[in-house]
């Protein structure tokens, strides 16, 4: 909606305008949960698993029960609760059997943080140790241990889902498009390779932590570093089997999330502790060291691709198998193998596809949403993928992907029609490839790598993205006008960085025509005042919250229009307004002030009309529909954004060290609302898929111990890690119902980089690399054609550092 | 419990702390000062950042005990008591060097310690002054801008004079 309005009309929409959450964040005045003491609030900690796999003999709690402070203990055998976003498998603590390393098994409260950390260590387990089952491709062997042997009982939404009782398999998205035989039989080269990346870390700078108080007549009040009240809301009555009414969640300011706090965390144990603590509230802040373990990570993927090209390369047909790593629960990781399954291609037209997608539980922490949603797992695959193929077929990289691109009348792999309004994915390639200078050095360049002996390699790579989301998705904004004539926005969409929540106010205040100072987002949501919104994940939240601010700031408008044609004595389509009020566009100087009009218009004598001015704006994803689970054919994405990274590399060829140069990263953004939130979000995610490129990685020991649960050696960027030079560019071909024709970009940042690193490193020095991160020593490695050292997991067949020079093995011609 | 005196952000304490707690717990427990954050309590991520006698430390790996005498300084000592921001705060925030927020006052107290070393450091000095502190929203690219752009406004005249002030005081 209003996507065609011009620039030059606009006051607030795409100029640069400051964070409303700014100022309370440099002053040290934003409270998040982590700060929060309540009265009488009891301290929580949590005893873990030390094994991967193990059954629980006993456990011996009556040393920590009789500590002076010690106000509830609890354990696993004493709970019958299942927890599950999609497939309902989690017990809040482990009961009979640890599933992975760091699990909980009991909790404690007490009155100070060392009472309760002294009663944790108090505890005593008695383990029998089980074989663990730890890569994925081990885990669908005939005969692998089970992770979950009563998954045939589990609840789980089927209309999205399959888990398959008797196997590891918690699910197994579907996708056939065209004729995939056919496509192969008609192809001139054949190429098939696998791709594989570790699990890594979300990390927030702030870790989970929460607050429940389990009042009396059964009223919890949660406060939670939680993306998304109302999901946690509504998971924590299903739990409890509490009505929702029953249930508040408050979320004030979050140290950051990246899908990481996205569904339910710990609130649910926290919340046994408070009932067990009678009802005093409790809070429970992971360490460091929990955030790696006890809560989830991002899965490990393994992907094989295997594409059909044409003689003038064209794509004809690809086959591509997923073999998603859930680790021990299946929370978000179903749905991140569905949301990947049906955008495996990428940005290209595929006439002929077959995806097999499974999730597949192993004994190692469990895999959620983190930023991209698989996208950058799997991009890691499909964009190395797109190079090697192009070389194998001797076509330049970039040239093979214009060749292929999804453009107007194509068809995504869901049989969804691209139209011209749904993306320019080719500009956004050729401005990357143009910002780099690819295909050529400068001639400070060619200076470069004769004074060092380093190669230059230039790589451009492209990614797309839609919202993982249900169809039916909603939202809704509620605009009040307070006395003097300023405005409070009600949402619960969260802002925990991202800088919706401004975007937001600047929409408002376009509709309203008011100066920013006039308009507040309440910034601590609350799912007793606030209007639902289903969660803040998927880069959706920019699109579907600002329409229904918009929706909201328009139906504020109609009620003060209605109200001031009264006082007028005007028709209402006679009437327009500015910031201060509304007039009669013919008489001008007959108006009347928002002030006026904000709590019901109160003419001389003391009679009222109208009342409390508000607007409400409601809305929901229009023709998404489910996918048919054998074919894997619909209508799944809100929209599409489309995106290239251009990346310049120096590589010294004899040791494998690198350094990146410069990243130019363009998104079709819509309409870009706000420059430098635009910039940060593009930079910030990038800079986060650097991270996962070059450096981040869980690494486990043969027995499912994850051995890096630390920032000593769990590495994440540092400012010495940015490129020399960053660039963000905003294409704008509008989104006709976005907001002003705006499309989120919040996580497609974060997607390809990698890809783009090891594009780079290949047209620098040659070296084939199909595991990321990509460290100096892989990179040595790769140039040296060693075998690899996988100490990802110790001698599992399928870790880091593989790399297959023979690409010619793969030639059918 | 040892008895303390020190000085936070310019205002007197004597107070009786306790063996094990350490600076940061103190002052985000006891003294209600939580501008100063913990990320990871192993002085990895920078958080917890305050300037300690003129010198940025991480606070996770200090003790209150040690404390006597000291005069710290946190972020919630940085804007004035009318709400007016320094020149650093203003360029975190016309540069959008801010997303979440949760490392933003470690990061200014580093920012600020770099500053009052050199006034006008390069973007390589810059790099070097905030290292030591983790941002995972911003990619550092902004926050970077912000402190160029201060140190060029005069942030580090406006340190040394509201120092002065101190002095004074």
């Amino acid at each position: 909606m209003l996507d065609q309005v011009p620039a030059a009309e606009l006051q607030h929409v795409g100029k640069q305008t400051r964070r409303i959450d700014a100022l309370e964040k440099i002053t040290g005045d934003a409270t998040y949960v982590s700060d929060m003491i309540l009265p009488g609030m009891l301290y929580a900690r949590v005893k873990t698993s030390p094994h991967a796999r193990a059954r629980i003999a006993y456990i011996d709690t009556a040393a920590a029960e009789s500590m002076p402070g010690v106000r509830a203990v609890i354990i696993g055998k004493d709970l019958d609760l299942k927890l599950g976003l999609y497939v309902v498998d989690k017990d809040v603590l482990a009961r009979e059997e640890v599933r992975h390393f760091g699990e909980a098994v009991a909790a404690v409260a007490a009155d100070t943080l060392e009472i309760a950390q002294k009663a944790v260590e108090a505890i005593h387990v008695e383990y029998e140790e089980l074989e663990p089952v730890l890569h994925p491709k081990d885990a669908i062997q005939e005969g692998a241990p089970l992770v979950h042997r009563d998954l045939g009982s589990y609840s789980y939404m089927e209309a999205a889902f399959t888990p398959q009782p008797g196997t590891n398999i918690a699910n197994h998205t579907r996708l056939r498009k065209g004729d995939v035989e056919q496509g192969f039989a008609e192809s001139h080269w054949i190429i098939e390779r696998e791709y594989t990346n570790p699990s890594v870390q979300h990390v927030p700078m702030e870790t989970h932590v929460a607050i429940v108080q389990w009042g009396r007549g059964d009223n919890v009040d949660i406060w939670s570093s939680a993306q998304s009240p109302f999901t946690l809301r509504n998971l924590f009555a299903l739990t409890f089997q509490l009505p929702h009414r029953n249930v508040r969640v408050q979320v004030p300011y979050i140290g950051g999330g990246f899908g990481g706090k996205a569904g339910i965390g710990i609130e649910p144990l926290v919340a046994l502790l408070s009932k067990r603590a009678g009802g005093r509230p409790v809070k429970l802040t992971a360490t460091r060291e929990e955030e790696f373990s006890l809560l989830p990570c991002r899965s490990q993927l393994t992907y094989n691709i295997k594409t059909g090209v044409s003689q003038d390369g064209k794509i004809l047909a690809q086959e591509m198998t997923m073999y998603w790593d859930s680790g021990a629960y299946a929370d978000y990781a179903v749905n991140v193998t569905r949301a990947s399954g049906y955008s495996a291609g990428g940005p290209y037209e595929i006439p002929n596809a077959k995806v097999d997608a499974y999730t597949i539980y192993t004994n190692k922490p469990f895999g959620t949403a983190y930023r991209g949603f698989g996208h950058v797992e799997f991009f890691w695959g499909l964009e190395r993928h797109m190079d090697l193929v192009a070389i194998a077929i001797g076509m330049d990289p970039v040239m093979f992907r214009l060749n292929n691109i999804l453009k107007p009348g194509a068809q995504t792999l869901t049989g969804e029609e691209i139209t011209a309004h749904t993306g320019d994915i080719e500009t956004c390639i050729r401005t990357a490839a143009e910002k780099i200078g690819y295909g050529s050095l400068t001639a400070d360049e060619q200076a470069h790598e004769q004074q060092t002996g380093r190669k230059i390699g230039k790589s451009v790579v492209a990614l797309h993205k839609a919202p993982a989301m249900p169809p039916f998705t909603a939202t809704a904004v509620i605009l009040k006008m307070n006395e003097d004539g300023t405005v409070t926005a009600n949402i619960s969409l969260t802002d925990y960085g991202q800088g919706t929540y401004t975007a937001v106010a600047q929409m408002i205040a376009e509709r309203l025509r008011m100066p920013m100072e006039r308009v507040k987002i309440a910034f601590a949501c609350d799912t007793d005042r606030d209007p639902y919104d289903w969660q803040t994940v998927a880069s959706k939240g920019l699109l579907m919250s600002g329409n229904a601010a918009i929706l909201a700031a328009d139906d504020l408008l109609k009620n003060a229009y209605g109200d001031a044609g009264q006082v007028l004595r005007a028709n209402v389509v006679d009437l327009d307004h500015d910031g201060e009020g509304i007039f009669i566009r013919h008489r001008p100087e007959q108006r009347v002030t928002f002030r006026q009009l904000a709590i019901g218009y109160a003419y001389p004598n003391g009679n009222g009309i109208g009342g409390p001015l508000v607007g409400v704006g409601r809305y929901i994803a229009q023709g998404l529909s489910h996918l048919d689970k054998e074919t894997g054919q619909g209508n799944p994405a809100l929209d599409w954004t489309f995106g290239s990274h251009g990346m310049i590399v120096s590589v010294d060829p004899e040791t494998g060290e690198y350094d990146v140069l410069k990243v130019t990263s363009v998104f079709d953004a819509g309409r870009v609302i706000n420059p430098d939130a635009f910039k940060g979000q593009a930079i910030g995610g990038m800079m986060q898929g650097l991270g996962t490129a070059t450096v981040e990685g869980y690494i486990y020991d043969r027995k499912g111990h994850l051995l890096n649960p630390s920032f000593t050696d769990n590495k994440i960027p540092t400012s010495r890690d940015l490129p020399l030079e960053v660039e963000a560019i905003g294409v704008e071909c509008p989104q006709l119902d976005g907001p002003y024709g705006a499309r989120g970009i919040a996580e497609h940042s974060m997607i390809s980089v990698a890809a783009a690193l090891g594009n780079a490193i290949q047209h620098a020095t040659g070296a084939q690399l199909t595991h990321m991160p990509v460290r100096y020593e892989d990179v040595w490695r790769a140039l040296n054609r060693k075998e690899p050292v996988d100490n990802w997991i110790t001698r599992s067949p399928f870790g880091s550092c593989k790399s297959n020079p023979n690409i010619g093995k793969y030639h059918c011609d | 419990m040892r008895s303390v005196t020190f000085t936070l952000n310019g205002q007197p304490y004597q107070r009786e702390v306790p063996d094990y707690k350490t600076l940061l717990h103190y002052l985000r427990e006891d003294l209600g000062y939580t501008g100063t954050k913990e990320g990871c309590g192993a002085g990895e991520c920078g958080a917890c950042t305050v300037i300690l006698n003129g010198k940025a430390v991480n606070s996770c790996l200090v003790l209150a005990a040690e404390i006597d005498g000291a005069a710290i300084e946190t972020v919630e000592g940085e804007a004035r008591a009318d709400g007016s921001l320094t020149i650093l705060q203003d360029a975190f925030d016309k540069h959008h060097a801010v997303q979440c927020g949760y490392c933003t006052g470690g990061m200014l107290m580093s920012a600020k310690d770099l500053l009052r070393r050199n006034a006008q450091p390069n973007r390589q000095e810059v790099i070097e002054g905030i290292e030591g502190n983790f941002c995972r929203c911003t990619g550092y690219e902004q926050i970077i801008e912000a402190i160029l752009d201060a140190a060029d406004s005069g942030a580090a005249d406006e340190i040394a004079r509201r120092d002065k002030e101190d002095t004074h005081a």
